[in-house]
């Protein structure tokens, strides 16, 4: 075990130990742990390397460590900076999994629950990766490529993620059993590029990957009056619902059926739309 | 939340006694984490156990190779249905599950071999290395078609029917409902997973260290199985992490017995948490059909239902429960004419057995929902038509047994009906339906309020010879009580001691550790019985030991026994000529022993008839829930509840039962559901079977307790911790019902039921 203080020990015992496994928080690792399901060899702490914790602004950009944590999302200025990633964090599990659980980890899980995620694929974020050998980057679509797959190489970790300071709102909404503490069912991010003059939507738990409703995004484009922050025209609004439920492929399983998977996206797509555009007509 | 004030100036100068608020001495424990469970007994010689379990719902095993298994280093004995000594299978109340499966599997889970190993590590690649070769067969996993399909256990797809036929056959009322509902298994999801410690004694026996609800019947079984008298099997109560009736059945009782006396070395076994939704009962799904007929004035005139409960691959209690269901299918309401055909039945789904209401939570569900439907057919309100059909003293049940105790269902209903509600209209997102989740905004809720009537037995029913046993020994003003009652959270740890020094006036109680070896049975804690039952024990234990304390210091001292009473830890003369402290007469022990029994009980005759049962207890909710109709989602915003208690003896500990208990029912209500699927379970872990969080579990108000004392019962009390797990799940249905005008017959009330109930 090697428990590193600087990116460099980390790397550098990565580069030892490729196939070492990376431990953050441990909200997802130890569970895999102790049901028997994950054999190591060597694991690399990450909890204590200062490099990954917190997150800083770069111009219009901010990164933010892959050791940040739940709760550190919902303090202070980000909150304000990326409120739908705020508000997806304070949908994640307990206050314990809060203060544990770190992006990097979910991001690293790649499940299509992750809550994350819909939040960083609307953002169009990037994952900084790093390896002994230097640091490359990758869009979140490219990065996640499947149920609980990723590009991650042996070797390598993450370090940051890279989203854009937007100045229009932005949402969070998730579907759950429970009104608390429950992996979702369906989720959905919304974020107004105001500057840009966009809307862009990323959704949860309803493909294998996290999907961006891209169709739904160009045509609601161009039906909103920027200056009266509102869709004028309702009909448009219901088409955007539509649009995004096409995006989704869901599944049945255990927890939803993808019927109702399908419809909850579009109920979320209208919801989060007349949150952000609240002048629009009902 | 209800407000209890502990009365500290009161409970500073003498011990809690009979109606005070005792605080549980476990509890601060239990929340800081020093209380002692059975997953964390320790003997430093112990080894680990483990169980290797059938991964099909339904199979022949063709062979077991163990070798392997014992090749693995650290390996101290892996055991399978051949080394069985005794009965190779237990049971409740009907000997049919194997202790290990030998020719045949019946269900997902079903252990098959168990291994003793060095190392949890070591078991763990023990279990790995066993080969077992399975003839996979097809499962039945219909209850519908269990009674036409092949039987697939020798003693058959049928594990009871009862056909209750009740007053004239023939009426017909003016005014018809029916209804289908259906029931999702629902587990209890204790915290504390089964566990335990077999340690083997020198005289060939076993001393087993265990969290269970009955320590006695466990001993007779896990004696007929290990061939050993029962005296040689020694149970002793740990640290019980919650029970709900899942741990009224054997689970690694005789796995640990058997391995600690192969190895002759200690043995400790804890199931993981997915294990755990393998290794015990759950309540038994049911589908329901109901006929109700009423005159046009309301009266209830006929109750008609078909019953059918998946009871899975064994008995267990079964039999016990359709009874239950059966008897109380029409509610605590007066119905002169009844045809109720209850029926459980054997498949290959996970067993079924007991859980708090067991089989009257099944039932009220169909009832009020059947009651509420009848409401609406005759444009009356709900709560009234209910009051016209209340059940009172000297009414007849559907069995025909006359109601000779109290039942103030009137009563009961009136005080949680009009007591104000303190609801308000959400004002932040997160106590929207939703929540955290930030789903909805204030226009998409929809309020909706109903109320539901429940009622069951209290204490074991048709005439099981039910006591319980207790010890009472008084030496040096000291009181030590010997009782082997389970104590799984229900109270008794309390109650012992209040009862103890309201009868001999003594303040220091001393509980000692419940065990098979020093007392006979207390019987089970469950069906409500124990504060009855060992509280009834306790309670005629102390009084023998006062009536023997007082002879013998009458005797001593030329006085005249009728002139002496215990006050306060003396004993003293009402003419106040003589006064003697307690410590001093009792230098000398005085002890009793007594065995309590309630009054006998007769068994269901052919027609479901017979005065089969002790005690009932009533309930009512009122529920006020809020619904997102588009995403089917639900916030429980309220529930208030009167309980018919009988007499209060602890009122903190009433209070945490009533919670607990609607916790449990609002589970039911919205979310708790074990999915079964060919099978097989779909979601055990507690990642997936969701229980409510604080953010789900509404406060509870509590209209009234109504303290009407119970003839025959202990003070008067009636035991209170199943009806609030009863009425309250129909209450908060109904009132989605009424928030969204949708039928919804399936419970738990799924998302998908409201959002796409048109679809
Ligand atoms: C009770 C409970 C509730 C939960 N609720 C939610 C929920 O509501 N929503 C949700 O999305 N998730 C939830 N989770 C899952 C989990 O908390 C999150 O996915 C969390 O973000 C994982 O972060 P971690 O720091 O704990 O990761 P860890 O468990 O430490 O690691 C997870 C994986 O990421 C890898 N990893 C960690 N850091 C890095 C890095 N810097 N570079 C490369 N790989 C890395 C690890 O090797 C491992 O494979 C829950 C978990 C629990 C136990």
């Amino acid at each position: 075990m090697t428990i590193a203080r600087t990116l460099d020990d980390a790397c550098a015992a990565l580069a030892e130990h490729p196939d070492a496994l990376l431990l953050a928080g441990g909200t997802d690792l130890m569970v895999g742990v102790n049901r028997g399901q994950v054999r190591f060899d060597h694991v690399v702490v990450l909890d204590r390397v200062d490099e990954l914790r917190g997150w800083r602004r770069d111009g219009d950009e901010l990164v933010l460590g892959a050791g940040l944590t739940y709760a550190e999302m919902g303090r202070g200025e980000l909150p304000t900076l990326v409120p739908a990633l705020a508000q997806a964090a304070r949908t994640v599990g307990s206050p314990q999994i809060r203060n544990a659980g770190t992006l990097g980890g979910n991001i690293a899980t790649s499940s299509p629950a992750g809550d994350t995620l819909p939040v960083l694929a609307a953002l169009d974020a990037t994952i900084v990766l790093r390896t002994s050998n230097g640091t490359r980057r990758l869009a979140l679509d490219r990065f996640v490529t499947g149920v609980k797959q990723n590009a991650l190489e042996p070797g390598e970790l993450i370090e940051a993620v890279r989203v854009p300071v937007l100045d229009g709102p932005q949402e969070f909404l998730k579907v759950g059993t429970r009104n608390a503490m429950v992996i979702s069912v369906a989720s959905l991010a919304l974020v107004v590029d105001g500057a840009g003059r966009n809307v862009r939507v990323g959704l949860g738990s309803v493909a294998p990957v996290p999907v961006r409703a891209v169709e739904a995004e160009a045509h609601i484009g161009g039906c909103i009056d920027w200056d009266a922050a509102s869709v004028p025209d309702i009909a448009a609004v219901d088409r955007f619902a539509e649009l995004v439920v096409e995006a989704a492929h869901p599944i049945d399983d255990h927890r939803g059926s993808a019927a109702y998977r399908n419809h909850a996206v579009g109920v979320l797509a209208r919801r989060a739309l007349l949150r952000a555009f609240p002048g629009s007509a009902p | 939340m209800t407000d209890v004030r502990i009365d500290d100036t009161r409970t500073g100068e003498r011990a809690p006694r009979i109606g005070d608020s005792a605080p549980r001495p476990d509890g601060i424990p239990k929340v800081d984490g020093s209380f002692t469970f059975s997953s964390d007994l320790w003997h430093d010689r112990m080894i680990w156990g483990g169980t290797l379990r059938s991964p099909h719902p339904s199979a022949r095993i063709r062979s077991i190779d163990i070798g392997p298994a014992i090749a693995v280093t650290g390996v101290h004995a892996v055991l399978t249905a051949a080394d069985v000594p005794g009965n190779p299978n237990f049971g409740l109340e009907h000997v049919d599950q194997p202790v290990l499966a030998s020719d045949v599997v019946r269900y997902e889970g079903e252990p098959v071999a168990i291994v003793a190993a060095d190392h949890p590590e070591a078991v763990r690649l023990a279990l790995e290395a066993i080969v077992v070769d399975y003839e996979v067969t097809p499962p039945l996993v219909d209850p519908a078609l269990a009674e036409s399909s092949d039987p697939i256990h020798p003693d058959g797809n049928l594990i009871r029917r009862i056909h209750l036929r009740h007053g004239d056959q023939d009426v017909v009322g003016d005014v018809i409902v029916e209804g289908t509902y259906e029931v999702g298994m629902q587990d209890q999801a204790f915290l504390g997973p089964e566990s335990g410690l077999a340690v083997p004694a020198e005289d060939g026996g076993v001393e087993l260290y265990i969290a269970t609800q009955w320590l006695h019947a466990d001993r007779d079984q896990v004696a007929a199985c290990l061939g050993l008298a029962p005296e040689l099997v020694r149970l002793t109560l740990s640290g019980v992490g919650g029970a709900f009736g899942a741990r009224e059945d054997l689970s690694l009782h005789a796995h640990l017995c058997l391995l600690a006396l192969r190895t002759r070395r200690p043995v400790k076994m804890v199931y993981s948490r997915e294990e755990s939704f393998h290794g015990h009962v759950h309540r038994h799904p049911a589908r329901m059909w109901y006929r109700h007929h009423a005159d046009r004035a309301g009266n209830l005139v006929r109750v008609e239902a078909r019953l059918l409960l998946d009871g899975g691959a064994y008995a267990s209690s079964s039999g016990a429960v359709i009874a239950n269901a059966t008897c109380f299918a029409g509610g605590p309401y007066r119905i002169p004419s009844a045809d109720i055909d209850g029926v459980v039945v054997r498949t290959n789904n996970p067993p079924c057995g007991a859980m708090r209401g067991f089989g009257a939570v099944q039932t009220c569900i169909g009832h009020e929902a059947q009651m509420d439907r009848l409401a609406a057919a005759l444009g009356m309100d709900p709560v009234e038509l209910r009051l016209r059909n209340v059940l009172a003293p000297g009414d007849r049940l559907l069995t025909g047994q006359v109601i000779t105790g109290t039942a103030p269902v009137a009563e009961v209903l009136r005080t949680c009906t009009d007591h104000p509600s303190a609801a308000t209209l959400p004002d932040d997102t997160m106590s929207l339906p939703g929540g955290a989740g930030r789903t909805a905004d204030p226009e998409h809720v929809h309020r909706g309020e109903a109320v539901a009537l429940g009622f069951k037995n209290l204490m074991f029913s048709e005439g099981f010879d039910d006591f319980s046993s207790a010890i009472c020994r008084l030496e040096a003003g000291v009181a030590t009580i010997t009782c082997a009652c389970a104590e799984v959270g229900q109270g008794f740890v309390t109650l012992a001691q209040q009862i103890t020094r309201e009868v001999l006036g003594v303040d220091e109680v001393v509980l000692a550790p419940a065990a098979t070896a020093t007392v006979g049975s207390a019987g089970s804690t469950s069906a409500s019985r124990q504060t009855w039952m060992s509280g009834g024990a306790v309670q005629a234990a102390c009084e023998e030991v006062r009536v023997r304390l007082i002879a013998r210091v009458a005797d001593e001292n030329g006085i005249d026994p009728d002139e002496l009473v215990m006050v306060d830890g003396r004993v003293v003369s009402l003419a106040g000529d003589f006064e003697a402290d307690l410590a001093s007469v009792t230098a000398e022990a005085v002890e009793a022993e007594v065995e309590f029994r309630h009054a006998p009980t007769s068994p269901l005759d052919e027609n479901g008839q017979g005065d089969a049962h002790v005690s009932f207890a009533f309930s009512a909710h009122r529920a006020i829930v809020d619904v997102d109709r588009d995403l089917g989602l639900v916030k429980v915003v309220e529930l208030t509840t009167s309980q018919d208690v009988g007499r209060l003896l602890n009122p903190l500990q009433a209070i945490g039962q009533i919670e607990g208990g609607a916790a449990q029912g609002v589970g039911l209500a919205v979310m708790e559901e074990v999915q079964v699927l060919d099978g097989r379970i779909r979601n055990a872990s507690f990642t997936d079977y969701l229980v409510p969080t604080a953010l789900d579990m509404p406060p509870v108000e509590i209209a009234a307790l109504i303290e009407q004392p119970e003839p025959g019962a202990p003070f008067g009390a009636k035991g209170i911790g199943e009806p609030p797990s009863i009425s309250s799940t129909a209450a908060v249905v109904a009132a989605i019902r009424a928030a969204t005008d949708l039928d919804l017959t399936h419970v738990p009330v799924r998302p998908t039921d409201i959002a796409l109930a048109g679809a």
